[in-house]
Order: structure tokens, then sequence, then C-alpha cells
């Protein structure tokens, strides 16, 4: 219920507050849309490229043959093999995520370890590349440093977390 | 490196679809998501051009100052090269409000406005076009957001009759500050030599 009404609260503040300090509030909105249109137009390209590129790795079955390949380290660390592929899939596509939630929830239970660490898993981080695409997409920065390596490092840090503390107090 | 990532993941999926004789889903797969990719971006339109109106009309009313202030003892800590009351400590501080508060559709247009700021305000045009360390930090604290109600997957869940949905939440936080530590730990790392 409060969730549903955060969107429209915060509008209705920052409206009355624009009101109150008798800012012009139409032309200031289409002043910010505007500069969202051309937002948009910058970052569109690296977008394109950035989901043809998911889009190709999810229909090659390369998420299978990578999960294979590293299958002995998680089972290692206990990790429940249904789970493993989110590792790989969390960071570069959030659709592609959701939908394997939804299909280890629905074959699993909803009230099962794994279907729980699996909602953790994806709840706790954002898709990373998409993030990078955009963010980058947008300015003129041609080179990212390290923003990949941190990133990535933040992400199987969140992710180990979520499936260690899950499997620990279940 | 995100160049050489694009042509990794294009380049190993070419080859495993080659392996795993799924060549025909590879091209339909070509075919179809630059255009999906274009419907994605004409849905993001909307929502970002509506936020960065929104954000727009706080900027000049003067809240967004009032938010940067509240946060500027935490955030400070994380960009102290950044002016306290600049355009882009302002931007960074709207950005985490948004994230905190679960408003993905508008974290985004403000958080595309953080990095331009920050991009003028180090003057990163006469550094190469390199990204820095203010750059990247920002970016980690993006990829790595805690949100405080992940709505989406408890909806999930809830649908498959789990009988207590939003038990997950105290999880989904202990992990994503665990993400979020290590990403801030490793920023710090990398660019220690340079402070």
């Amino acid at each position: 219920m409060i969730i549903s009404l955060i969107i429209p609260i915060i509008m209705l503040i920052i409206l009355t507050d624009g009101l109150i300090k008798k800012v012009p509030v139409f032309s200031c909105f289409t002043d910010g849309a505007k500069e969202g249109l051309k937002t948009m137009y910058s970052i569109a390209p690296s977008l394109i490229g950035l989901i043809t590129a998911i889009g190709m790795f999810k229909a090659s079955g390369a998420l299978d043959i990578l999960t294979n390949f590293l299958s002995p380290v998680t089972e290692l660390m206990g990790i429940p093999k249904e789970v493993s592929p989110l590792f790989f899939l969390k960071p570069i596509s959030g659709s592609g995520s959701l939908a394997m939630l939804n299909r280890i929830v629905s074959d699993n239970g909803a009230d099962s370890v794994v279907s729980k660490i699996a909602a953790v898993m994806t709840g706790s981080t954002e898709t990373t590349f998409y993030c990078i695409a955009v963010y980058y997409g947008a300015t003129n920065i041609k080179k990212t440093g390290y923003t990949v390596p941190c990133a990535l490092l933040g992400d199987f840090a969140s992710m180990l977390t979520a499936c260690l503390i899950v499997m620990r107090d279940v | 490196m995100f160049n050489y990532i694009w042509c990794f993941i294009i380049i190993l999926s070419i080859i495993c679809s080659v392996v795993t004789g799924n060549t025909n889903n590879l091209t339909n797969s070509i075919l179809s998501s630059a255009s999906e990719a274009v419907e994605l971006i004409i849905t993001m339109t909307g929502t970002v051009c509506l936020w960065s109106g929104i954000t727009e009309i706080a900027d000049k009313s003067g809240l967004s100052r009032t938010i940067a202030k509240l946060l500027s003892p935490l955030l400070s800590r994380l960009f102290p090269d950044l002016d306290r009351n600049g355009k882009a400590f302002g931007a960074i501080s709207a950005n985490v409000t948004a994230n905190l508060l679960g408003l993905g559709n508008a974290a985004t247009p403000l958080g595309i406005k953080a990095m331009k700021e920050i991009e003028k305000e180090k003057a990163l045009s006469l550094k190469n076009f390199t990204a820095d360390r203010d750059t990247v930090m920002f970016v980690i604290l993006n990829t790595t957001s805690l949100q405080l109600m992940p709505t989406m997957i408890i909806s999930i869940l809830e649908s498959y009759g789990s009988t207590q949905p939003a038990a997950i939440v105290p999880y989904v936080w202990i992990s994503s500050i665990c993400g979020l530590a290590v990403g801030i730990i490793s920023v710090n790392i990398f660019y220690k030599k340079e402070v």
C-alpha cells in the first residue's frame, strides 16, 4: 500500500515545493524532459550493441557450457547447481535472470532453499553490464578504467553472500 | 575493458553455438535482438524524459540541494574530491535516494546526469576520456545498489505461493551490503596510487 504510493507522493512533494518557491513548474519540466530525449539518443547505440551481444549469448547455449565448466568449483562450495548459472546471468541480463528465477521457483516450490537462494541472489545486485553501458554511453568517456573488475567483484561478493547466509540459516 | 568484454561475449557465443549446434537460434537472435533493443529504448524514453523533467523542477526549487545536504556526511567520504555544493554532488545524492526508495526508473536518468556532471567537474575530456576514481565509484554504487524493498522478487515468490515472501528481505540487505562494501573497497584499492 505504502509502496504503491511512493511515486505519487514524491511527485506531490516536488510539485508543491516548486509552486511554493514560485518555480515555473511546467516549463522546467519540459526543459528537463528535452534533456532526457537527448540522453536517450546518446545511450541508444551502446544499448543496441550490448543487447544484441547478450541475446546472442543467451541463444548460443554458452551459459550451460560455462556453468558445466565451473560446476566442480561451485559444488565444492556447496552451492546448489540450480542457482549457479545466475552467477553468470545476473551481471549481464536482468530480464534473463528474472526468467531463470521464475523457472527455479516453479520447479522447486516457493518455500524451498534453492528458490530462496535464487531470489536473494537476483534481488541483491543490479544488472551490472546494463548499468555500465547506460552510464558510460551517456558521457564521452571512452575508457572505463577499473569499472568492470570492481563491479564484478562486488556482484560476486553479494551473490556468494546470498548463497552462504541462506544455506546456513535454513 | 568494455571493448574486450563485448567482443568476448559475441565471439564466445558464436563458438558455443557451433559446438552445441545452436546456430539457427543464434542467427535468429542476432536478427531479433537489435530491434528488441529499440523497443526497450522507446519504452525507456518515456520514463527517462518524465523523471528528467520532474527532477529539473526539484533542482530549480532547491529541493535537490536539501537532499544533498542530508546525505553529504556519508557521500563526501566516498567522493572526497567533489565539491560538496556542486551539481555533481547534488545529482549523486538524488540518484542514491531514488535507488534506496527502489525507484529504478527515476534513478537511471539521475545517474546519467550525475555521470555527466562528474565528467564536467573533473574535466575528464582533458584526461583522454578515461574514467577516474569518482566515475568508477559512482557506477559501483549503482551496480551493487542497495534496494530497501525488492518488490519484483517478492512478487515472484508470492505468485508461486510462498508462505512468507518478505522473509528474504533481510538476506537481500545483508548480501547487498556485502557486495557494496567489496565494490567500494576494490575501487579504493585499484585507485590508491592516484590519490
